[in-house]
């Protein structure tokens, strides 16, 4: 019997608002909170509460047998928090059905772990309390960044006592090998992977509703044959892709979200699979190789490696000037400044520097606020410009005894406390 | 006296130097007394400030004998038919659209609104060798309608429209150069433009240029006698203290502007080059590029690349308000132009009390004193002079209560009455 891994990543990346040369050393806010929330909103509605009444559906009326997977950043959590609360709300719902399994990731979907490990384990660890406290299970398994992988991080991971991560099945590094096995980590083998499988992943993700395509349309019978047409030994097929694939990739009108709904009916009628999450395939599985990963992959673009986000000199240039504050940061551990520094870190900020145009423009293009690259650049680079002024104000005056931001965080840190109060005592009266 | 003049632009609708040019020099002709000025525009939109001349928009004026005028035009202008993608002045926001429409040179004949009238864009747009072509046909008409004893005619974009005009009324023509091609291509000229260029000088009866630079390039270049050729220099319009808002400075660190179109022309990579030495001597300066061209993606990447982009910063196109702002904040000015005409901004920048450094290759170094002047391939000097000003107070001091003192002897009035002498010895 094989096994299918459907997993599904949810990112929005947190815009900055247009930040001009005047503003540096004036205004030290940073974000473009109307982009974020009309974006938030709209794809709250198209996407992620459509589909998730939908998978909550599925797991009922299939009784268990229906299990999927999610990672969801921090970025995108707080922005849910702030915007559309009733979209954790459904998280919750699916959580407690116990079919679904929530990964763990960086907090900020930041590339920390290919600049600082001590940064990339205090990432990971907020992001894994954060999903503790709001989903009540701790992350088994990782997830890193866009599947970034390599040899070292894999071994940083295991470090951190997880058992198992997700990444690439990218044809450079498995060659003639199938990803539909579990491998495992070069450094320490402890660590097992779960390699994506492209080809099934982006049928549904990239081409479902392409109609140059000559399989299309894609329907659920054709992919249960696709399945039937693998290899009899082979164990686990990872299906992993973006959520926004249902109701934003690809649009509600081209029947991705029936596709959903009769998917797991289809997959299971036969009796010859099942669906598992990534916790039971490393339970279940034995790797079957090493996979060696030297230098780092992702699932990024057509070349499956990290020039979308570190490609060119701008990017660089970003980069090492953001990881350069990184020992001030650290020293002043002001609330408001680590909060902007985690912000900062996404891994977006860097993808909108990309200048690939030609190849994968199409993909660079989504939720993109900037025209062109050096837009981007000139943005972020004077966003940073007044994020170590800052620094270095706070260093030299030391911390600010009561300045209107630290009492506003103080009141919000109180509402917060009350609010949970509150609901602990409703939920007492309700049980009594 | 009456004075016919065709300029291209006026404010408050100008993208480039000109605009403030010809708005400044008739405001200062005003002044004269027994001086009368027509401005002729391509395209009036009506809130132009018209209290020191009478302005006519060529789009409002009513033509009459279309088919004859045009066989007679075409015959006596051909060299105005060209079929060539033309970038006159490299207008930043117009630049990207223009350079990739494929509008050009498609309709010969105009096209007439139901009034009678001809339709302007009077922007430096895709079809600007069609408009060229259409205001000085229309300068004809408003040649015979409008008395006159001179013309005046702004650029070569003018030109043709004030040989046009000198033909109707046989009246003496005086073209004002404020730029050539040669200043504009970095050598390489658009034949098509010399053309022009050089017809509208062979017909003057005399040639007005911004410096003894822009001079020496008519005589040696376009073959024109040296005594054919007068120099007036520009000047500034003086800034009202209501413009100036204090604007609070959020960096501490000195900061080194550089504002202009992002274009060869300009020299935007000396001052990248330059920003990087200063840097490595010391940390507290910020270097600001303000404008946009075709040449701003190449100056962020070179940025990028020196590993500055910390403290080098890119404003995009500043307009209005945002100009005086930039100057509030800055403690140099840089103008490391490769070939300038003239340059009004670093004349704005010194009325801000701002500190200049300019090329040696422009025409303001001609008349400034109280400026550092540097050839503008002079990487070193130009550090050094930027670090020089930022690093010793006193410098800076020196040049801010100088060049304000300079600067402000610099008035319109005194290029006007230059200009009206040379009015009265060619009707003479």
């Amino acid at each position: 019997m094989k096994s299918i891994c459907l997993y599904f990543q949810i990112h929005q990346p947190l815009r900055l608002r247009r930040y001009r040369f005047f503003d540096i050393g004036n205004d030290h806010y940073y974000y473009d909170d109307f982009t974020n929330e009309s974006i938030i909103s709209k794809m709250a509605k198209e996407c992620y509460l459509p589909a998730n009444k939908i998978l909550l559906d599925l797991i009922k009326s299939n009784k268990q047998s229906f299990k999927v997977s999610f990672s969801i950043t921090g970025v995108t959590l707080d922005q849910f928090e702030s915007y559309a609360p009733e979209v954790i709300e459904s998280f919750k719902q699916l959580a407690e059905t116990g079919c679904v399994e929530f990964l763990a990731e960086t907090y900020s979907h930041s590339l920390a772990a290919l600049k600082d490990q001590d940064e990339f384990k205090v990432q990971v660890k907020s992001h894994s309390q954060r999903i503790q406290e709001l989903f009540g299970q701790k992350p088994k398994v990782f997830r890193n960044t866009e599947l970034i992988y390599s040899d070292d991080i894999g071994a940083a991971v295991a470090s951190l006592g997880y058992k198992g991560m997700i990444t690439e099945g990218a044809k450079h590094i498995l060659g003639w090998k199938s990803p539909n096995y579990l491998y495992c980590n070069a450094v320490n083998p402890k660590l097992k992977l779960l390699m994506r499988n492209y080809t099934l992943s982006d049928d549904i993700a990239f081409r479902f509703s392409v109609q140059s395509w000559n399989e299309w349309p894609l329907t659920t019978e054709k992919f249960v044959n696709w399945l039937d047409h693998l290899d009899e030994k082979e164990e686990i097929v990872n299906v992993f892709m973006d959520y926004e694939t249902f109701g934003e990739h690809q649009k509600k009108e081209s029947g991705i979200f029936e596709f959903l709904i009769n998917l797991p009916a289809a997959i299971l009628k036969s009796g010859s699979y099942k669906f598992i999450t990534p916790s039971d395939a490393i339970k279940e599985y034995q790797p079957i190789a090493v996979a060696h990963v030297p230098h780092a992959i992702s699932w990024a673009d057509e070349e499956r490696d990290l020039s979308a986000w570190l490609g060119n000199s701008l990017q660089n240039e970003a980069f090492t000037k953001l990881y350069e504050l990184k020992k001030d940061v650290e020293s002043l551990n002001h609330e408001r400044i680590n909060k902007d520094w985690n912000y900062l870190q996404c891994s977006d900020h860097f993808y909108f520097m990309c200048t690939k145009f030609f190849s994968d423009g199409d993909m660079h293009s989504y939720f993109n606020p900037y025209n062109s690259p050096y837009d981007a650049f000139i943005n972020y680079m004077n966003v940073l410009s007044d994020f170590k002024i800052r620094l270095d104000e706070l260093r030299e005056n030391g911390k600010p005894a009561l300045s209107i931001e630290n009492e506003l965080l103080k009141k919000d840190r109180l509402i917060k406390k009350y609010e949970t109060e509150i609901k602990k005592l409703k939920k007492k009266i309700l049980s009594d | 006296m009456k004075v016919l003049m065709f300029g291209w632009e006026f404010p408050p609708h100008i993208s480039g130097g000109l605009g403030t040019a010809c708005y400044g020099l008739t405001k200062g002709l005003s002044k004269i007394d027994d001086l009368d000025i027509i401005f002729v525009v391509p395209k009036a939109y009506g809130d132009e400030d018209e209290s020191k001349m009478k302005l006519v928009g060529a789009n409002n004026t009513h033509i009459k004998q279309i088919q004859e005028h045009i066989r007679k035009f075409k015959s006596k202008h051909t060299y105005l038919e060209v079929e060539s993608e033309l970038i006159p002045y490299n207008d930043p926001d117009e630049y990207y659209t223009f350079r990739n429409s494929k509008l050009f040179g498609k309709n010969k004949l105009f096209k007439v609104n139901s009034e009678g009238k001809l339709e302007f864009t009077g922007k430096y747009g895709a079809n600007l060798i069609e408009e060229i072509y259409k205001y000085a046909y229309v300068a004809s008409t408003i040649s015979m309608d409008n008395e006159h004893d001179i013309i005046h005619a702004h650029d070569w974009l003018c030109y043709p429209a004030g040989i046009a005009a000198k033909e109707v009324s046989g009246k003496p023509l005086v073209v004002h150069v404020h730029a050539t091609d040669f200043d504009r291509s970095g050598g390489s000229v658009n034949p098509k433009v010399f053309e022009i260029e050089k017809m509208g000088m062979d017909a003057a009866d005399k040639i007005i240029a911004v410096s003894n630079l822009t001079r020496n390039i008519i005589i040696e270049k376009y073959g024109q006698d040296p005594s054919k050729v007068e120099t007036v220099y520009n000047a500034v319009e003086p800034v009202s203290f209501e413009q100036k808002q204090a604007n609070k400075k959020g960096v501490k660190e000195k900061v080194v502007t550089f504002l202009g179109r992002i274009t060869m022309q300009k020299g935007p990579e000396y001052f990248v080059e330059a920003a990087n030495a200063v840097l490595k001597r010391t940390n507290n300066v910020r270097f600001v590029m303000a404008g946009s061209g075709d040449m701003l993606e190449k100056m962020v990447a070179r940025a990028a690349q020196l590993g500055i982009s910390d403290r080098f910063h890119f404003t995009g196109f500043l307009k209005g308000d945002d100009v005086f702002k930039m100057f509030e904040i800055s403690d140099v000015y840089v103008m490391p132009s490769v070939s300038e005409p003239f340059g009004i901004s670093p004349l704005e920048a010194m009325q801000s009390n701002v500190p200049v450094i300019i090329s040696k290759q422009s025409g303001v170094s001609e008349i400034l004193t109280h400026a550092i002047k540097v050839d503008y391939w002079d990487i070193d000097a130009l550090a050094d002079a930027i670090y020089g000003i930022i690093k010793y107070d006193s410098l800076s001091r020196v040049f801010k209560e100088k060049g304000k003192e300079e600067v402000d002897n610099l008035k319109w009035t005194n290029a006007a009455r230059h200009v009206h002498q040379v009015y009265s010895a060619v009707i003479n």
